[in-house]
């Protein structure tokens, strides 16, 4: 399956782009992609689960199985206000 | 309607928006960029948003406090982008038939917008810029 993943604000710094499209198994969940992310990026050492996540422009748990054509995006500590 | 923008806020337009001929108060907030942070000097705050799900949850948290407070008129904008020191990066105005609820109305918003809404900030001043709320 195919899933667009979004990345904002420090995330976007820290990856150097703004969206990524990726193969992934059937059966994925979302905590598997920023296991993924840790794993290329030593900034994100810290943070053994995401802040928080989105799919499809919604808050959902880590553990969320994903599927074809989701959109996912990884929240940072929101500062809005 | 979009509750984002990249152009300075007219918070009298958005008093204008609310006011019914039955409203005795209207409440209005302005969070505003200011030029320190923790001892730090800020010249300057970048926001940045996930704008069209900020669009949903902003949506969602008026709707909830349509139904809380049946009858204040809320409105609120943000803005997005660069803003310099005493430039207001929301505006939240919220009229009523008498001020009590108006005020508890704004404070509910303001409170819950922090939480939830994706919008980020990254401070930027002499010493360098950081992206508010992560622990490296």
């Amino acid at each position: 399956m195919r899933v667009r993943l979004l990345y904002f604000a420090v995330l976007r710094d820290i990856t150097g782009k703004s969206e990524d499209v990726v193969e992934l198994p059937e059966g994925t969940r979302a905590q598997e992609i920023w296991n993924r992310l840790r794993a290329q990026h030593h900034e994100l050492a810290g943070y053994e689960r995401p802040p928080m996540t989105a799919v499809n422009e919604s808050y959902v748990p880590a553990e969320q199985t994903l599927r074809d054509g989701d959109e996912v995006a990884f929240i940072p500590p929101v500062a809005g206000g | 309607m979009s509750y984002l923008t990249d152009a300075p806020i007219d918070s009298q337009e958005l008093v204008k928006r609310v006011m019914r001929r039955s409203d005795g108060a209207c409440v209005v907030f302005e969070g505003v960029v200011r030029d320190h942070q923790q001892g730090k000097r800020v010249e300057s705050i970048f926001y940045d948003a996930y704008r069209p799900m900020a669009e949903k949850e902003i949506a969602r948290i008026i709707d909830d406090i349509s139904v809380r407070f049946p009858d204040v008129a809320p409105a609120v904008i943000h803005r997005l982008g660069l803003l310099k020191v005493g430039e207001a990066s929301i505006v939240i105005a919220c009229s009523s038939p008498h001020r009590g609820e108006a005020f508890e109305a704004c404070r509910a918003i303001i409170d819950r917008f922090k939480q939830t809404v994706p919008i980020w900030k990254k401070e930027r001043g002499p010493g360098g810029e950081e992206w508010v709320g992560w622990q490296k």
